[in-house]
């Protein structure tokens, strides 16, 4: 049988061993609205939520070539407006742009914000918010664990491994710091100039780092009810943005806070949204929204796939710079449907990363992370996704890598997907350099991370035709306020950037979350108190203690009783037991010594409620025999004078005083006056 | 019957049967003569629970007999009249709750109500206040030929029972008419707003249907309570006074009149909320009788909303509105507009009530089209997110606009029409970036997408226009090319809606401007043309169609003008044709078959298909590809090739047409004749005509008959016919009378002959001007025109289709009512 439970105010100080706040706060260690990193202390625990890593930092790099590129090494260093050359080493100029001549570096989290050993736990949302994690893990002795499901840990393994795989096998011989000193950094043309945190920049991590940061990480699935010290239950829901993507709910028994982080609401190949866990929020975390509100993904495919055709069509090549997971599986099945109708069946798809092969494999493997659709495909049985015909009928072919087979197989026109979509590293590189002379070639951006012009800028001049086609499936401001009409939450909290519409669009005011009340904001390096106080904590009674106990109804349907207990507090749990019994009258003369761990229990006093009708009081004073009594309203109540006995009794709300002058008999007569108005329990 | 309830004998069917025949005897001797319909009656009476089915039936079949005086009276005589539609018929009995029990009644009310003793039975009987009653009806139906019964006889009373003529000092209104008007006066006194409602509905069909003075009489009595509904907003009455206001407006008694009449609709106009007075404005504006100063305030009504997206948008000086003054509070149509759930409907109806305006040929007012334009695309740039307005009210607006198709599409539309007035030149430039923005951005969807390619081509047109008169090619190139840049695109499209779409608006503006020299430059500058020809190939069957009539109409830019260009297509002349038959002879749907034959029809027209020969064996092949063609529209569309081809045969050998022209001599003509006779035999036209009267669809046969007879006329003067008698003595004259009476079984011919096994040689000149002059052609014409089992349009077989193919369930027969 269940214990009775008791839910009792809490005081902000009690007791507890550790200093408890009162209050949720959320501390912003990204500015990055889609890579998020926020960190949630709520009730006594530390938990991070998501880990993202802000790449759009490596635009300022130049690319890395795999090939040796005659192009970029004979591009001028560049030169301050008074002539000295000191820089000329580390910055390039092309095309009116300066460049970073260095291995690139990404613009990691906050760390100084709060000490992050003290993280207790990270919840990861999807794959592409978890780039940042050897960064925290492995840096800032954090000791916790980190939650994810299985296709984000390996979808986000895939990610990293190719990350620093693309890095890595293009060796650098210098590396570029002196631009970063603060009076350097100033005299730099803008964006340069603008870069925030630039100290805090750190190059690429490695496959060790990598491996133990994915070692601390333990999978969980979506509904799993996770306890945190028995203070707090997290559990991750369906998203429906990516394979394993998941908001998280993390709640108390009083309190519910939701965060949700790249959810999807069209029906693309993940599990559908799961909406209905997350009403009834305190405090709904709003982020990774889409990045691009005004572009429609139907359309946007449409457009990608028009393009591409075009392209093929006038024999020209076409260039994909993509992330090896993701809305790539939902464009192969696209062009899946659409080769054969436009005359597109002997144009042959090339798939290169060096993580291509697993990436395609695992899509397949997932199945009770998919859409319903493609589930039933499991059982028919065929593969769920499309592209296992693709490449059964060699129109996708796949590659590690440019080098080996790929040389041998390529052929031209074709169509080429590659990373990595900032075009600093990997593949796409190579690629750019080989068809950005020509103008029959296209490369189509799809993924809306990085800002195509500035992605294109050290390519320049480019003959190359671009389409912007960014596909961001991720919830957009329709959506987002149907979502919040429907799980209805107290309060939202999202990054500054949602509560304006965008800087390049300043008359779309439809372009924000719009919710009553108005929703909180933070920004980087913000601490945000949310807007709750904890009231309640919850106390279970041992039941034997229960039985113990006699309620007394003081008004119809309520009942009271008083409770003499042990508090016993652990693990976040709080455990009325039975008190100790009364110490046994010594059985010999001897005087024993009070045992010092067991608590003396004294005897109860009743408690008193009511309220002492004055009127009535006097009237009874005066039938007891006490003539000459006033009156006398206070701020808190009154004061009965016998002027006789030279007595006082303050009747106040919470207390009562008798106030006499060493008469002893009077006071008790006094006293139980009082009392018989009075109800004890 | 009564027992019956198969589904051929469905009773609806019997009573529309019975009344058409018997409505034309108004004698009692039917009913006399066939006591059965008595009987019927009383028996149906006797029953204890008749089937309302039944019972409605038996309540028009009453109502039908009682049509006639003569008859009224014999049913009368019996009771049975007083027994169904009296007090104590189905009226008060349980079966009154069905629904078609209540109809059947107000039915047979309905018809018998063409004489006095019919309503003065009626009004004795208290029958007024039941068809009041059921004026409220849950059932429509019911509701409706309730309202409709009474017009009905408040019409006959008056026009039946007056003896002298009313005015308005004496209005002495027979009795039956008092009743109903004492009826309508309380209801609109009453507060019972669906009371006011069925008063104001009765008052609407009154005035609609009878134009005669005693409605103004009627009028007058209720004039100052209508009015005051426009100003009390206690009752909600409002919606329903733009209908009566209209209807009174088409008719003689009230257009006419000085003052009063107008002065309500005046007030109308200013007091009805926008969505109430825009159908009265618009039918205002299509009426010519109406007043200019009354023309004009509808028309400030109808322009209020666009001119306050005008003003909302907050747009230079020389575009500040559309109104000099409004007619009501312009915070009215704001505060409408700033809201979401009124701002969508209010647009889109004034958009549909202006673009049925600029539809009409002739307006009768002018409007200011340039401001309307400004006003369009505005709403057009809101929709699209394109525009920054300053004014808190554009914020709101363009809020709400934001992606609202419905709103695009009948902007779009309206577009497309005032594309045909004149005065919006100076806009042109601006308008083409709103066009291209839409025509280029991804979010466009399919729907709009193609209303703006609609909207673009006839723009293009009224630009090419333009650019004709003020040499500003510079202009038109651009646009034209960015027009083409997207269009390829569009032709690209993974969704074939938009390469549907953008095939037609390909074929749209080939046929506009196939003649332009700047339109054929940027054109085959562009991708398009080989794109198109991509499209015969692509996998929807609609697309492939579209794609067969936009490359029929590219080739006469590009194959069969003068100076056809040099293009390095992979289709040349030949190869197109060639690419056209074979989607002709082998595509499996239907679509791409019928367009490509209608295109070929079309070059043959245009006279495309090269001298006579090459069109004769162009024919013959054609023919051959579309005899067998299972969709009766290839078939048909073959016929209407080979009725060109004969045409454009006989006419280039010289004989005349036209009974006027002059007679060329005998002996040049039976060459000719011969001449062509031979060419149609060898192309195998005969074979095809005869056969296609067989067809098993009519549509073919009879236009194969049609076209037979016209070849005829010019083998065979009238004076000349031969007479079949005789005839039979040749080889040929047996064959041709074989084949007439072949003919004569219709489409049971079920085996005709193909391989003229039979003896007919449908390729033998002499065998076909014989079947020609014998075979009687005029009688086969009437017979394949009374036949009907292709195209059938009487309401019975459809009844009865409708009920072989659902079954008889009970509820079903219902439905079909």
């Amino acid at each position: 049988a269940k214990s009775p439970i008791l839910a009792i105010p809490e005081e902000p100080s009690n007791s507890f061993s550790k200093k408890r706040n009162p209050h949720a706060e959320v501390y912003c260690l990204s500015g990055h609205p889609t890579l998020p990193c926020n960190v949630l202390k709520f009730k006594s625990t530390t938990i991070m939520l998501d880990c993202g890593l802000d790449m759009t930092s490596t635009l300022n790099f130049l690319p890395l070539p795999l090939v040796q590129s005659p192009r970029l090494s004979k591009l001028p260093g560049w030169v301050l407006k008074d002539g000295s050359t000191f820089l000329d080493k580390e910055l390039k100029e092309c095309s009116g742009h300066v460049f970073v001549d260095s291995v690139p570096e990404f613009c990691l989290p906050e760390t100084e914000l709060l000490d992050l050993s003290t993280v207790d736990v990270i919840l990861i949302s999807n794959y592409h918010c978890m780039m940042a994690l050897p960064y925290i893990t492995e840096y800032t002795g954090f000791t916790g664990t980190v939650y994810a499901t299985e296709p984000t840990v390996q979808i986000g393994r895939l990610l990293m491994e190719e990350l620093v795989n693309s890095i890595e096998r293009v060796p650098k011989a210098q590396s570029a710091s002196m631009w970063k000193n603060k009076e350097v950094q100033r005299l730099l043309p803008t964006p340069l100039k603008d870069a925030v945190e630039v100290s805090m920049w750190r190059k690429c991590y490695t496959m060790p780092e990598v491996n133990a940061a994915l070692s601390k990480i333990q999978l969980v699935g979506y509904s799993q009810k996770i306890e945190l010290f028995g203070a707090v239950q997290v559990t991750p829901l369906s998203s429906g943005y990516a394979l394993g993507s998941s908001n998280w709910i993390i709640q108390s028994h009083y309190e519910k806070v939701s965060y949700v982080s790249g959810s999807s609401l069209l029906t693309t190949h993940p599990q559908p949204m799961d909406q209905a866990s997350l009403k009834n929020s305190d405090v709904l975390i709003l982020t990774g929204l889409t990045q691009i509100p005004t572009a429609n993904p139907d359309g946007m495919v449409g457009e990608f796939c028009s393009n591409l055709a075009m392209t093929v069509r006038n024999g020209g090549n076409v260039l994909v710079p993509c992330y090896p997971s993701g809305v790539i599986y939902d464009l192969l099945e696209c062009l899946y449907q659409y080769i054969d109708s436009a005359g597109l069946s002997n144009v042959p798809f090339y798939f290169i990363s060096p993580v291509a092969n697993s990436s395609l494999e695992f899509s397949q493997i997932f199945a009770e992370w998919l859409c319903h659709n493609k589930q039933t495909k499991v059982y028919l049985p065929e593969p769920p996704f499309p592209h296992a015909e693709l490449i059964q009928t060699n129109k996708l072919k796949h590659y590690p890598s440019i080098h080996g087979d790929f040389s041998n197989d390529f052929k031209q026109p074709c169509v080429v997907f590659t990373g990595h979509p900032s075009l600093r590293f990997g593949d796409v590189v190579h690629f750019m350099e080989l068809w950005g002379k020509s103008s029959l070639n296209t490369v189509i951006f799809t993924e809306p991370d990085f800002s195509y012009l500035d992605a294109l800028a050290p390519y320049q001049p480019l003959a190359m035709k671009c389409v912007y086609c960014p596909i961001d499936t991720r919830l957009n401001f329709i959506q987002v306020s149907k979502l919040l009409k429907e799980v209805q939450p107290l309060h939202v909290v999202c990054p500054e950037q949602y509560t304006q519409p965008p800087p390049t669009q300043s008359h779309r005011t439809d372009l924000m979350v719009d919710c009553q009340p108005p929703p909180m904001s933070y920004r980087r390096a913000e601490v945000l108190t949310l807007p709750y106080k904890r009231r309640y904590e919850k106390i279970e009674i041992m039941p034997e203690l229960a039985d113990s106990l006699v309620p007394l109804e003081i008004k119809p349907g309520i009942s009271l009783a008083t409770v003499s207990a042990v508090l016993h507090t652990k693990d976040n749990k709080h455990v009325l037991q039975l008190p100790p019994k009364p110490p046994q009258p010594p059985a010999s003369k001897k005087r024993k010594r009070v045992s010092d761990d067991v608590p003396e229990c004294k005897p109860l006093k009743p408690l008193l409620s009511g309220s002492i009708p004055v009127d009535q009081f006097v009237q009874t004073l005066e039938k007891h025999g006490f003539s000459d009594v006033k009156v006398e309203d206070t701020a808190k109540g009154h004061i009965v004078l016998l002027q006789e006995a030279e007595t006082l009794i303050q009747i106040e709300e919470d207390s009562t005083h008798i106030i006499c002058d060493n008469d002893e008999p009077l006071r008790v007569k006094l006293r139980d006056l009082v009392l018989k108005f009075l109800q004890k329990f | 019957m009564r027992e019956d309830r198969s589904p051929g004998s469905d009773s609806l069917f019997y009573g529309l049967f019975l009344g058409n025949t018997w409505s034309l005897d108004p004698t009692a001797k039917l009913v006399q003569d066939n006591p059965c319909l008595t009987e019927f009656i009383t028996s149906v009476l006797a029953l204890p629970e008749p089937s309302p089915s039944i019972l409605s039936f038996t309540l028009r079949l009453a109502g039908i007999l009682a049509a006639s005086e003569n008859r009224f009276q014999l049913l009368q005589q019996e009771k049975l009249l007083v027994r169904l539609f009296g007090r104590d018929g189905p009226l008060n009995s349980a079966l009154w709750e069905d629904a078609s029990v209540r109809s059947g009644w107000v039915e047979g009310v309905h018809s018998m109500m063409h004489h006095q003793p019919a309503l003065r039975f009626l009004c004795d009987g208290g029958g007024i206040d039941v068809i009041f009653t059921l004026q409220g009806d849950p059932s429509l139906f019911v509701a409706s030929a309730a309202g409709q019964l009474l017009v009905h006889m408040l019409t006959l009373s008056v026009e039946s029972e007056m003896t002298k003529p009313l005015s308005t000092k004496d209005c002495d209104w027979p009795a039956c008419a008092q009743m109903i008007i004492k009826r309508i006066e309380d209801s609109l006194q009453s507060s019972s707003s669906s009371h006011i409602e069925q008063s104001l509905k009765l008052l609407t069909s009154l005035f609609g249907s009878c134009r005669a003075t005693w409605t103004e009489v009627l009028w007058l009595g209720i004039a100052k309570q209508i009015e005051s509904f426009l100003t009390e907003e206690t009752v909600q009455a409002q919606h329903m006074l733009a209908n009566l206001l209209l209807s009174m407006a088409w008719s003689p008694v009230f257009c006419d009149t000085e003052g009063g009449f107008w002065a309500l609709v005046t007030s109308a106009l200013e007091h009805l909320t926008p969505v109430q007075a825009g159908p009265l404005a618009v039918g205002l504006l299509r009426l010519y009788k109406c007043p200019q100063d009354v023309r004009i305030q509808a028309l400030t009504v109808l322009l209020q909303p666009m001119d306050c997206i005008l003003r909302a948008a907050s747009q230079p000086l020389e575009y500040a509105g559309l109104l000099d003054e409004s007619v009501s509070d312009p915070a009215t149509v704001e505060s409408l507009l700033s809201s979401k759930s009124s701002c969508v409907s209010l647009l889109c109806q004034t958009l549909a009530h202006l673009e049925e305006l600029l539809s009409l040929i002739h307006l009768p007012v002018d409007l200011p089209y340039t401001s309307l334009l400004h006003s369009l695309m505005t709403i057009l740039q809101f929709c699209n997110g394109f525009l920054s307005p300053a004014s808190p009210l554009g914020s709101t607006i363009s809020r709400i606009l934001i992606n609202s198709f419905r709103v695009q599409r009948s902007a779009l539309d309206v577009l497309a029409a005032l594309s045909e007035r004149k005065g919006c030149d100076t806009l042109l430039g601006s308008l083409f970036d709103v066009l291209l923005a839409y025509l280029e951005s991804p979010n466009t969807s399919p729907t709009v997408l193609k209303k703006t390619f609609q909207a673009t081509s006839k723009w293009l047109v009224r630009l090419q226009e333009l650019s004709c008169s003020n040499s500003q090619w510079q202009q038109t190139e651009k646009i034209l090319e960015d027009v083409f840049l997207v269009l390829q695109k569009r032709l690209c499209s993974p969704c074939w809606e938009v390469r549907d779409s953008s095939l037609e608006f390909l074929t749209a503006l080939i046929k506009c401007l196939r003649d332009q020299d700047e339109f054929r430059q940027s054109l085959l500058s562009s991708e398009v043309l080989k794109l198109t020809e991509n499209l015969l190939e692509d996998p929807e069957s609609y697309v492939r169609a579209s794609a067969v009539t936009a490359v029929g109409h590219l080739a006469f830019i590009t194959y069969f003008a003068p100076e056809s260009p040099a293009i390095g297509n992979q289709y040349n002349k030949e190869n197109t044709v060639a690419k056209l038959q074979e989607i002709l002879s082998t595509d499996p749907e239907g679509f791409p078959r019928r367009a490509v034959i209608s295109i070929f029809t079309k070059w043959l027209r245009q006279g495309c298909t090269g001298q006579l020969e090459d069109t004769e064996r162009f024919v013959s092949r054609v023919i051959q590809t579309v005899e067998h063609d299972l969709d009766w529209e290839v078939r048909l569309g073959g016929l209407e090739l080979v009725e060109v081809f004969c045409s454009q045969t006989i006419c280039q050998l010289g004989l005349p047409k036209c009974p006027y022209a002059p007679v060329s001599s005998a002996v040049t003509s039976s060459i000719h004749q011969n001449e062509s006779l031979h060419i149609f035999c060898r192309a195998k036209v005969f074979n095809f005509l005869f056969q296609s009267l067989c067809d098993c669809d009519k549509p073919v046969g009879q236009r194969a008959c049609d076209i037979l007879l016209g070849l005829r006329c010019n083998f065979y003067p009238v004076s000349t016919l031969k007479d079949s008698q005789g005839a039979e003595d040749s080889r040929a004259g047996r064959s041709v009378a074989w084949l007439q009476r072949t003919l004569r079984q219709g489409s049971l011919a079920q085996s005709f002959p193909t391989d003229g096994g039979n003896g007919v040689d449908f390729q033998d000149p002499e065998s076909m001007l014989l079947a020609l002059g014998t075979i009687d052609l005029e009688e086969l014409h009437d017979e394949l025109n009374k036949s009907s089992d292709h195209v059938e349009k009487s309401p019975q077989s459809l009844l009865q289709d409708i009920l072989a193919t659902v079954g008889t369930i009970e509820e079903n027969e219902a439905d079909c009512y």
